[in-house]
């Protein structure tokens, strides 16, 4: 009997029946290296997943891809969680991916975190501990590669704010193995042989990999431990190292970092200018206040015509003397006057004027007899007349 | 480093100078003498801004000994 052959199409159908009915190849967890990653414009992600010996293709739709926290690039190790099946038109098996992390970036995340607690409870991250940066550093240490934009950067923002700055770089590497010990002997020596007034320890952005030896311990402490003040720089803006967290200042990026370390020196020139214009204007406002109020006392009659005090206390004594002489005069008339009214007053009752016009005085033993009823007979009187006195009987 | 007179702390004392002389509370020959003295505080914190000498160096690490290069980022 003659074997009828199948179609392509029936074999990869079958296949695909095949692979689909397999429980374990429902759901894969894959370890390998990214490559040919291609992010397709409909948000497709398209890659081969490989390891040393072989390799996969994987598609990530766009709906899945909102969960990754990192972007993947070619030459990542990453874990990939998806089902496999085969794909018909090109009789491939694939993984179609539905999360997807960073290989190892798992557990780095979980040693940063536990070494940060850690630190964070021996307090090397307290405030109290971190020094302030001086304003005006006579050498700038820097310890970052001594290539790529990093120390250009540094480099030009300090020139640019302080033309006369002094910058000693040390190299050191900033991502590998090893990288960690030579930081942190480079700042025990900077520190040793009081090199610089202050640090600047920086690096560009990377992955949590190529950041990872500024999250070291050794780094940690020999930072904590530096005398010379620190201002760390490590990766983006967005990424935080253990150095950061120590450092005595974090700056979000190396320019940054210059910047807080260098001070302008256009400003301070400036300030001082400022200062001196101020001492000027204040020293001569307080010249001319006391000019004005010496001038003020110069002005007066006193010294300009001294004798005038002289003069004057004469005008006074001769006033004061005249109001007196007028006081005495006045006086001296109302006395007068008013003796005179009382002689007249006196004179109008003056019994004698009485006795003139005829009257007489009786008096019974110095008494004045006023009426008959006084007088008995025999009784001596004495009556005075105008020109004398006589003493009389009552008969 | 020589400690000497800390930039930071010359400012400062210039900076307290203009404050009391604008307090205006001093006597004629206090004030002159504040005055002198900010003056010349002026002066040496601009002579230690000009005093400075621009320099880039590098250590270098030759033979467990430390020199220190003229550097020039490329």
């Amino acid at each position: 009997m003659k074997i009828e052959p199948i179609s392509v199409s029936e074999l990869n159908k079958y296949m695909k029946e095949k692979v689909a009915e397999d429980e374990y190849l429902k759901s894969v967890f894959v370890r390998g290296e990214i490559s040919n990653f291609k992010h397709h414009y409909t948000g497709h992600m398209y890659f081969t997943l490989k390891d040393e010996n072989s390799l996969i293709k994987c598609i990530m739709f766009k709906s899945s891809t909102a969960t990754l926290n990192f972007v993947p690039k070619d030459g990542m190790k990453v874990n990939v969680l998806g089902s496999v099946a085969v794909f018909e038109r090109d009789g491939v098996y694939q993984i179609y991916v539905k999360a997807m992390q960073e290989d190892g970036v798992g557990d780095l995340y979980a040693k940063f975190n536990e070494l940060k607690d850690k630190l964070e409870k021996e307090g090397l991250f307290d405030e109290e501990h971190k020094m302030k940066v001086p304003m005006m550093p006579k050498v700038i240490g820097v310890l970052t590669s001594n290539t790529g934009a990093v120390i250009r950067d540094i480099i030009n923002v300090s020139t640019r704010r302080n033309p006369n700055v002094y910058i000693r770089l040390y190299p050191v590497p900033v991502q590998g193995p090893g990288a960690a010990e030579k930081i942190a002997n480079a700042i025990y020596f900077m520190n040793e042989k009081k090199l610089a007034d202050v640090l600047i320890i920086a690096r560009g952005g990377g992955s949590i990999e190529d950041l990872w030896p500024f999250n070291e311990e050794i780094v940690a402490r020999a930072i904590y431990n530096s005398e010379i003040p620190t201002i760390s720089a490590v990766g983006h803006e967005t990424d935080f190292t253990i150095a950061d967290f120590v450092a005595d200042l974090r700056a979000p990026t190396p320019s940054a970092a210059a910047e807080l370390a260098v001070t302008d020196i256009f400003d301070l020139e400036d300030r001082i200018g400022l200062y001196k214009n101020r001492l000027q204007i204040l020293l001569r406002k307080k010249l001319e206040l006391l000019r004005l109020r010496y001038e003020k006392c110069m002005k007066a009659r006193v010294f300009i015509e001294p004798d005038y005090i002289i003069k004057e206390n004469y005008l006074k004594i001769d006033s004061i003397v005249k109001e007196l002489e007028s006081h005495i005069n006045s006086k001296m008339k109302d006395y007068k006057l008013k003796t005179v009214e009382k002689i007249t007053k006196l004179d109008a009752m003056s019994p004698l004027k009485t006795l003139a016009r005829g009257y007489s005085v009786v008096e019974k033993n110095g008494k004045l007899v006023k009426s008959k009823s006084d007088l008995k007979k025999d009784d001596i009187i004495n009556v005075r007349l105008n020109d004398g006195k006589i003493d009389a009987k009552i008969c | 480093m020589a400690k000497e007179k800390d930039f930071e702390e010359m400012l400062d004392n210039l900076e307290e100078i203009v404050q009391s002389l604008e307090k205006d509370d001093l006597k004629l020959d206090e004030s002159i003498s504040k005055f002198e003295e900010g003056m010349k505080l002026a002066k040496e914190c601009n002579k230690k801004l000009e005093e400075a000498e621009k320099k880039i160096t590098i250590l270098l690490n030759e033979n467990g000994e430390v020199k220190e290069e003229n550097f020039v980022a490329e």
